[in-house]
């Protein structure tokens, strides 16, 4: 019997209602009495020197307020970057400035010159027109190889070359993977691209910055998944606000997907000119800013080769990846394609011998970050991609090629630093291989013959790591924070509880989710708890929501504050039944004597904490508040296999997905409809990556796909009704409520199997295709077929 | 968006007179022409809707030809001709989204000419005219490449007359993003022959493949078309495709438009 209530049932989501009548408020919902607004002049080159800004004819026109330049923000804090990579000799990354708006030079489309600030949006957009503006243009470098070459232009004159690092890992064992592969019976190389992607969340950017001179405190309304990291890096880095006076609220906020993890200029400027102005200054993103400044997603080039010995054992892997970092490092970006990517390298697979080279690399596009899954995508990818190559190579079933390798015992140790704690990847891909009917695959293929159109069955197995992330062990990989969560859980008097958490839900589900964890353990209903999130004001410090870590992090340090709650109401309860509060029990909402009949109610013992004049008071204080902070042991390790079936048009290289089959292992499931959800909109962005995607500059750094014209959303045409199942379950052992995390895996454990299912439809019809670059578009299929 | 006065006549003659003004330009469904000016692309100084002139709108069909006023929208083509124009209907009913085909009118697709609307195709396909406040253009001399017409300044499409062929079909290969045609195909059989109208595909615009109409029209059949073959010199090539790709696509096209026409 499902459950109906508690952890395990599949609630419906309670925030839906107001997303779903248009009640949600967003941040382009706040208008402060007073407001200002702010329209950005924007670089249309790549790379230039700013010989002039003139912005004396824009200064003096109808409405305006200020205009703003780079000069305006000499001496001020640049945007930081929140990890420090160290390369293969021990230095640091090469790390530029970052301004707020461009100084001396711009550096890609899109990079802000200057900043018109009026009484209407219209009014800063017409005077923005008027700013006087020469710019000395410079060779561009878009090309991430080209980029490295000697004598390249720079994109940043202080900076040795445009290498930001050069990462080896782990560098001593780079020797022995050598060795390992120049002595093996056979290695499969494959090179390939993992495409920049722009994330485009429904809802684009918005930064409302205002000042009360009354009280020297700034507030900052923001579109962001994590309100206290942009509060401590915007006070501390860039703007020297102490955080006692300055509030970040991230109301609702309409998809992130990474892009809104990050500090943007866009919200420094907004909070530093509402303090120079004495006025609210607002900043909307148009849908074409929001493709020119947006942090964007991926953008890999790699060469990967896997050694194996006769009977197909992973002997050692060898990968060499160029990064793009864009323009700047934006805030999470160095650690994206190293401690992200490198790290899972090892897969589901006991492959003894890894190594992972990657160069970051400068160029004169949009800075690159954080895009669902970070890393972990396009470490799957290849590795995924290269075990098919290898089983046609080697002419194994590529099933029985994974399930020799499969990692079997845990905990296991991988050769890139991490410990995986449980896992059953033959339990997943079992179940995958069931609900796909990979069986009656032969009949399908027959049947689409006859339509004139070509079937291919293509899988993978992936892993992700999740729960972000143990402070300590981040620390020493270079971090600049800690990765905990808080939670502060408040009782009220009459019992209905108000929790706080640094989790930040953008579309999660957590105003649904988290309260049927507390209603479980203290068997209330769910309508008891409401859950408040997003506003600096009123959270414990917490580190936001990424990672797919609000539930494994946040809803652990949310399950440590009940507890002492718990702990606490015992006490008073044992008090008002003058009992020894070892022998109360709490259980369906009411405290019990053991072998007792007495009880009390849990409203009665919280009214007690707040009206205490039947209580303990030399034992415990009154009020019934608790807050705890949590810091994960481990990383989560979820894991599944995907099957994916589809048509290709020999005719036009058109490529339909017929079916898709996800079977994971998250752990312990809270609420399986909201896991469902996440899993879908994983497939529909992964698939869209595969099929669809594409940010593309040309050679001169314009952004050529900068619009919903040329850069393909996927749609739910595009889509075929998925096939999901999270039955598969090994518990987390390390976090008290044994789950894993769901929010990345459908996005990381798509793309593969897409791309082999082309690759085997081609392979089965006579066309010796090895790989397709993503996006499959059907351009480039037919190519592939007749190349 | 720059300012911008906006004119609604009634009449045909009003919105003329009004078009005869500086920096005035029509506008249709404004389904290009916003999202234009929103960019601070184009700037007209005076829009002059023609949404509100009853007589240049509604689909009536005689005499084997279907006139659809300048102002009818995809929607109601998509609607009104699908018993006495299926092709053309369906055609219709295939352009963008409901939002787009309930705002988006014939006339300013025609007028507009972009090289991947499906609108030109229709029309080049089916053979007619193209009726303006001052004349006829006959179909075959509208079309003069990429986003280029016969129409003068100042003059307006009225209506537009498509020949009712004795079977068509249109066939759309979407790119991938816009879902407007990569290339689209519009075959029409008539008793005088085969014509057939390919968009999406060339950098001059919707064209005639006189090829494959001479061999459809001895053999009306998807074979037809199979020893003949297009040349990607003059095909757009974009990050959607090449122009090899495209070129392939106007002989894929065809041939399923010729099957689906039956």
């Amino acid at each position: 019997m499902p459950k109906d209530h508690g952890i395990g049932a599949a609630n419906k989501r309670r925030e839906d209602v107001r997303f779903l009548t248009g009640k949600g408020r967003y941040t382009d919902d706040i208008n402060i009495n007073g407001q200002a607004y702010v329209h950005f002049l924007r670089s249309d080159v790549a790379h230039g020197k700013l010989t002039k800004v003139n912005t004396s004819a824009a200064e003096a026109a109808p409405g305006v307020l200020r205009v703003f330049t780079g000069k305006d923000f000499e001496g001020i804090g640049g945007l930081p970057c929140g990890w420090q990579v160290t390369d293969r000799h021990g230095n640091p990354m090469q790390e530029p400035a970052h301004p707020v708006l461009a100084q001396g030079k711009v550096r890609h489309v899109g990079d802000a010159i200057a900043a018109v600030v009026a009484e209407s949006y219209a009014e800063a957009r017409d005077a923005a027109e008027l700013i006087e503006l020469d710019i000395e243009e410079l060779p561009a470098v878009i090309d991430m190889k080209a980029a490295l070459a000697d004598g390249a232009p720079k994109v940043h004159d202080d900076l040795t070359s445009n290498l930001c690092y050069d990462w080896g890992f782990v560098e001593e064992n780079r020797d022995a993977v050598d060795q390992a592969i120049k002595g093996a019976h056979h290695v499969t190389t494959l090179e390939l691209v993992n495409q920049r992607l722009v994330a485009n969340p429904m809802e684009p950017r918005v930064a409302v910055g205002d000042y009360a001179s009354h009280s020297d405190e700034s507030t900052l309304y923001t579109t962001s998944q994590n309100p206290h990291v942009i509060r401590l890096l915007m006070g501390a880095f860039v703007l020297g606000i102490p955080e006692h006076k300055l509030r970040v609220v991230a109301p609702d906020v309409g998809g992130g997907f990474g892009s809104k993890i990050f500090h943007y200029a866009e919200e420094a400027f907004c909070t530093f000119a509402a303090k120079q102005l004495k006025r609210p200054v607002k900043w909307t993103s148009s849908r074409s800013e929001a493709f020119m400044t947006d942090a964007h997603g991926r953008d890999h080039v790699t060469k990967i080769e896997l050694a194996m010995d006769a009977e197909g054992n992973f002997l050692a892997l060898r990968t060499d990846t160029h990064a793009n970092m864009g323009a700047y490092l934006s805030t999470f970006s160095t650690s994206v394609p190293t401690w992200l990517h490198g790290t899972l390298m090892a897969g589901n697979y006991k492959t003894p011998l890894i190594y992972v080279n990657v160069k970051a690399v400068f160029t004169n596009t949009v800075p690159v970050d954080a895009y669902r899954g970070a890393g972990r995508p396009e470490a799957t990818f290849q590795l995924e991609r290269v075990i098919d190559k290898a089983a046609r190579e080697m002419g194994i079933d590529p099933v029985e090629l994974r399930r020799k390798n499969f990692v079997t015992e845990f905990p296991y140790a991988t050769p890139v630093a991490v410990e995986y704690d449980t896992g059953d990847y033959n339990a997943t891909l079992d179940k995958a291989l069931e609900l796909a009917d990979v069986s009656g695959f032969d009949a399908r293929a027959a049947e689409s013959a006859k339509n004139g159109k070509w079937r291919g069955l293509g899988m993978n197995c992936y892993i992700e790591a999740c729960g972000i992330a143990p402070s300590a062990l981040v620390g020493q990989l270079g971090a600049r924070a800690g990765l905990y969560e808080s939670a502060t859980v408040r009782v009220n008097a009459t019992g209905g509880l108000v929790v706080m958490t640094g989790s930040h839900s953008h579309g999660q589900g957590h105003e649904t989710a988290f309260p049927q964890v507390i209603a479980e353990m203290i068997g209330i209903d769910e309508s008891q708890v409401e859950i408040v999130h997003g506003d600096t004001a009123n959270t414990p410090m917490g580190m936001g929501t990424y990672g797919s870590r609000s539930l494994a992090v946040g809803g652990s340090a949310m399950v440590r504050a009940t507890e002492k709650i718990i702990a606490k109401a015992k006490k008073i309860a044992a008090h008002l039944m003058e009992a020894s509060a070892d022998d109360v029990e709490l259980k369906d909402g009411a405290f019990s004597v053991a072998g007792t009949d007495k009880s009390v109610a849990w409203g009665d013992v919280c009214l007690a904490a707040y009206v205490p004049h039947n209580y303990p008071l030399d034992e415990i204080e009154p009020g019934l508040e608790e807050t705890a902070f949590y810091d994960p042991a481990n990383f989560t390790y979820p894991a599944g296999a995907y099957i994916c079936e589809v048509e290709v048009d020999p005719d036009t290289g058109k490529v339909t997905v017929e079916r898709f089959t996800a079977a994971d292992d998250f752990g312990n499931v809270v609420n399986p409809m909201i896991v469902e959800g996440q899993v879908h909109g994983g497939l529909a962005q992964g698939i869209g990556q595969a099929l669809l995607e594409n940010c593309v500059y040309d050679e001169n750094g314009q952004l050529v796909s900068a619009s919903f014209m040329d850069y393909a959303m996927p749609r739910a045409a595009d889509l075929p009704n998925f096939s999901v199942d999270h039955s598969c379950q090994t518990p987390c052992t390390h976090n008290p409520l044994g789950v894993k995390g769901c929010g990345e895996a459908g996005a990381i454990g798509s793309p593969p199997a897409l791309v082999n299912a082309v690759v085997d439809a081609l392979q089965r019809n006579g066309k010796d295709v090895k790989h397709i670059d993503m996006p499959l578009s059907p351009a480039r299929v037919w190519a592939a077929m007749n190349g | 968006m720059y300012d911008f006065e906006l004119v609604k006549p009634t009449t045909v003659e009003e919105a003329v007179a009004a078009l005869s003004g500086d920096e005035a330009q029509p506008l249709g469904g404004g389904q290009t022409l916003i999202p234009t000016m929103k960019q601070r692309l184009a700037m007209p100084g005076t829009l002059v809707s023609t949404s509100g002139i009853a007589s240049m709108k509604g689909v009536s069909a005689s005499g084997g030809v279907l006139t659809v006023g300048g102002a009818t929208t995809h929607g109601t083509v998509a609607a009104e001709a699908a018993s006495s124009y299926p092709a053309l209907a369906a055609l219709a009913g295939g352009i963008g989204d409901p939002a787009v085909r309930n705002r988006g009118t014939v006339g300013g697709s025609l007028a507009n000419n972009d090289p991947a609307a499906c609108y030109p195709a229709g029309l080049l396909g089916s053979g007619g005219v193209v009726v303006t406040n001052t004349r006829e253009i006959a179909a075959d001399d509208f079309f003069q490449g990429m986003f280029t017409t016969a129409l003068e300044e100042g003059e307006l499409i009225t209506a537009v007359k498509f020949n009712i062929p004795e079977k068509a079909a249109y066939a759309k290969f979407a790119q991938p993003a816009s879902r407007f045609p990569l290339t689209a195909a519009f075959v029409a059989k008539t008793s005088d022959g085969v014509r057939v109208a390919i968009t999406g595909a060339s950098e001059e615009g919707v064209f005639r493949w006189t090829e494959a109409e001479e061999a459809l029209s001895s053999n009306f059949s998807a074979d037809a078309v199979d020893g003949l073959s297009v040349d990607a010199d003059g095909m757009i090539g974009d990050i959607h495709g090449t122009p090899a790709y495209r070129a392939h696509l106007v002989k894929v096209m065809t041939k399923r438009a010729v099957t689906a026409a039956g």
